[in-house]
């Protein structure tokens, strides 16, 4: 019979070993890292691919000998909300004393972060949240964005849509996610549409947690138009495509967000049209390869591209403390800001650029395969040539500074 | 045109309504006869989706529809009789914590056992695409659906009012003294009964798979659904909550025909109302009141 007494006991025992290892492990002498991902709701199942993603960094990077001779020592946390986000990140700089912040998948969770960072004047690199207002008027001198924004994105799928001619001329339905994110894709598939001569004829808000979508497509049905755009988050994408499947409707599928995993558990079949994405397995470049293959060997599955962002992402970081020679936020940021190349495991480098703090790269659009040309479950993409192509300038898909209203 | 594309809204309503019903339904029998909300229902809907992609992976999509419920039934059994048996007679908060646990338990052990990341599901090829009836579309695997949710329906309607066994689980309801003092055991029907919700709440997680993502928190997704849907049709009633299920679906399609983004809200809102104007839901017999 358990006694309260011993109930008590145990209870504290769990909470002292829950609170103080943090205390213990920052007089080792490793540089603590605050990583914040959500891990529940629409976009748990992206965050899981991020830690798997980090944690192998880590693994090569302290197997490595670290950075400066110092283990790198990364907490990740379930972000869960955006307030939840920002109490966590206030508490990882404060009491955890971690160096800087890393993470995020959610938008309007990295913008509570990144007023997190601001104030206590640490850096943030913000890794997976796409929003144009986060590195737009949102912007802030101590984050950095890795993730391609929406703007990238949209032009990624899109100028693929119009070389098929599904643009011009055309009727346009959109679908929108109804939340930060989603906004600010309709935003720029909107300006992109009416830049390439397509017509928008509905644009339709839902909200993050529509399981259902039969009552917009019988909307989309009613309004017969030549491509159905979806400007949808996390689990919706997912939802959507399998119903779109499943009414069997005969318009045009695209959409300006998809992550290989969202089209992975659409599950082979579902899926159609173009989609972007920032970074895929299939890459041909020596660096994607062996980190494909270090993936598969570790977790028995190919890294989707969050795992890939996350994993690059802590090389950064350890290249920036390598060159700089320090942990400090302000080095850093003038590392950062001198727009030093990195290697992102594609064709060409990437880098921050200094006015808006953007990782500049290349961006991908892909469709599905024929039926039957699957090797695995994995392998039902189709991935198309990078954009912008090798003769342009990398920032030609980024917003321009005339469009961009940050001010760092 | 107008009026049609309402009325299509309405017709598709009812269909999600059935989905809705499938998971109300087993809700609202074992809070009526064992007075225990069931927080940990969604847990075996989403056990029934992950049981049925198990199952046809290996024997084929019929028979992962088919055994998945009967084989989460079964586990309902153990659920009804190591755990939930307990807490009739308890203070409701208790039965309401110990629900809660099991659900947030039963979803990391989802976690666990299947990953984060959501699971694959597609229907049988004959299954895709819409047929059209005069002027509405109709996806068939809806139809398919509404199919099933009919029949069981009929079924455990047909249970509850034209067998001995609905009869003793009828006077349970209304009368448990009564029913022990006539020498009845209610025990044996409660544990059928928690058997039944729980195979149906299985087998609306086998039949939504491939429609709706395969993730480990779909449980906690659907539950709050079910709940709004037994609250407004009211406690104890059958008809009730087969009403309020088809409202909620109907009220989802008519709010997403004039203004989309407040699709999910519409049936909290509607649950607002009816508990404004009637306390006891739409066709509740009582008032259950939380002491």
């Amino acid at each position: 019979m358990t006694t309260r007494r011993e109930v008590l006991k145990a209870g504290t025992a769990g909470a002292l070993a829950l609170g103080f290892p943090a205390i213990v492990k920052a007089q080792s002498g490793a540089i603590k890292i605050g990583h914040l991902t959500p891990l529940t709701g629409f976009l748990g199942a992206l965050g899981e691919w991020a830690v798997m993603g980090m944690k192998m960094a880590v693994e090569e990077v302290n197997a490595a000998g670290g950075v400066l001779g110092r283990q790198l020592d990364v907490t990740s946390e379930d972000s869960v909300n955006p307030a939840t986000a920002s109490t966590k990140a206030q508490r990882m700089l404060e009491r955890d004393g971690v160096e800087f912040l890393m993470g995020e998948i959610n938008s309007a969770s990295a913008k509570t972060i990144m007023q997190v960072a601001a104030r206590n004047k640490k850096l943030f690199l913000q890794i997976g949240a796409r929003s144009d207002v986060l590195r737009g008027k949102d912007c802030n001198r101590y984050t950095f964005h890795v993730d391609i924004p929406v703007t990238v994105m949209v032009n990624a799928a899109g100028q693929a849509l119009a070389r098929e001619g599904y643009i011009k001329g055309k009727k346009i339905f959109f679908l929108t996610s109804d939340y930060l994110f989603g906004h600010d894709l309709a935003k720029a598939a909107r300006a992109f549409c009416a830049a390439n001569g397509g017509t928008v004829v509905g644009d339709e808000l839902t909200a993050t947690d529509t399981t259902d979508f039969s009552p917009f497509l019988i909307k989309i049905r009613q309004a017969r138009p030549d491509l159905v755009a979806t400007n949808l988050g996390g689990n919706q994408v997912t939802n959507f495509v399998k119903q779109y499947a499943e009414f069997g409707l005969p318009y045009q599928v695209a959409g300006f967000n998809l992550n290989t995993a969202d089209a992975w558990a659409a599950g082979e079949g579902n899926l159609a049209g173009i989609w972007p994405t920032v970074w895929h397995h299939e890459l041909d470049t020596p660096g994607s390869k062996a980190f494909v293959a270090k993936f598969r060997q570790k977790y028995g599955k190919p890294p989707e591209n969050h795992a890939w962002i996350e994993y690059v992402s802590l090389k950064v970081m350890a290249q920036a403390m390598n060159a700089t020679k320090s942990t400090d936020t302000e080095k850093l940021i003038k590392y950062f800001e001198s727009e030093a190349q990195f290697d992102l495991l594609k064709k060409r480098k990437g880098y921050f650029r200094a006015w808006d703090h953007q990782m500049i790269q290349e961006a991908f659009p892909f469709s599905v395969k024929a039926k039957g040309q699957a090797k695995d479950k994995w392998d039902f993409l189709k991935f198309g040539d990078a954009v912008p192509a090798p003769d342009q300038p990398l920032e030609s898909i980024n917003p321009p500074k005339s469009a961009n209203a940050c001010v760092l | 045109m107008q009026v049609l594309f309402l009325l299509e809204q309405v017709v598709n309503g009812l269909v999600l309504g059935g989905y809705y019903l499938l998971i109300a339904l087993g809700l609202s029998l074992i809070f009526s006869v064992g007075g225990v909300v069931n927080l940990a229902h969604g847990a075996f809907y989403a056990l029934g989706a992950y049981a049925s992609l198990e199952i046809a992976r290996r024997l084929g999509f019929g028979a992962g529809v088919a055994l998945s419920p009967v084989a989460v039934a079964l586990l309902g059994i153990a659920f009804e009789r190591y755990i939930l048996r307990r807490f009739y007679t308890a203070d409701p908060i208790l039965s309401l914590l110990v629900t809660f646990g099991l659900a947030l338990v039963a979803e990391q052990a989802i976690r666990m056992t299947w990953g984060a990341a959501p699971l694959p599901a597609s229907m049988p090829q004959g299954f895709k695409g819409a047929v059209t009836l005069g002027d509405f579309l109709f996806s068939k695997y809806r139809l398919f659906l509404l199919a099933v949710v009919a029949m069981v329906l009929a079924g455990i309607w047909l249970l509850l009012n034209r067998t001995s066994f609905g009869r003793v689980v009828r006077a349970g309801i209304q009368r448990p003294d009564m029913v022990a003092a006539l020498g009845i055991r209610l025990q044996p029907y409660m544990t059928t009964i928690v058997m039944l919700g729980v195979g149906m709440a299985a087998l609306g997680g086998a039949l939504f798979a491939p429609i709706v993502i395969v993730h480990p928190a779909m449980g906690a997704e659907i539950l709050t659904v079910a709940f709004v849907v037994v609250v407004i049709g009211g406690l104890g009633s059958f008809w009730g909550v087969v009403l309020a299920a088809l409202l909620v679906g109907v009220v989802r399609g008519i709010t997403i025909h004039f203004v989309p983004a407040a699709g999910e809200a519409s049936m909290y809102l509607l649950m607002f109302l009816v508990l404004m104007f009637r306390p006891r839901g739409l066709l509740g017999e009582r008032i259950e009141k939380f002491e």
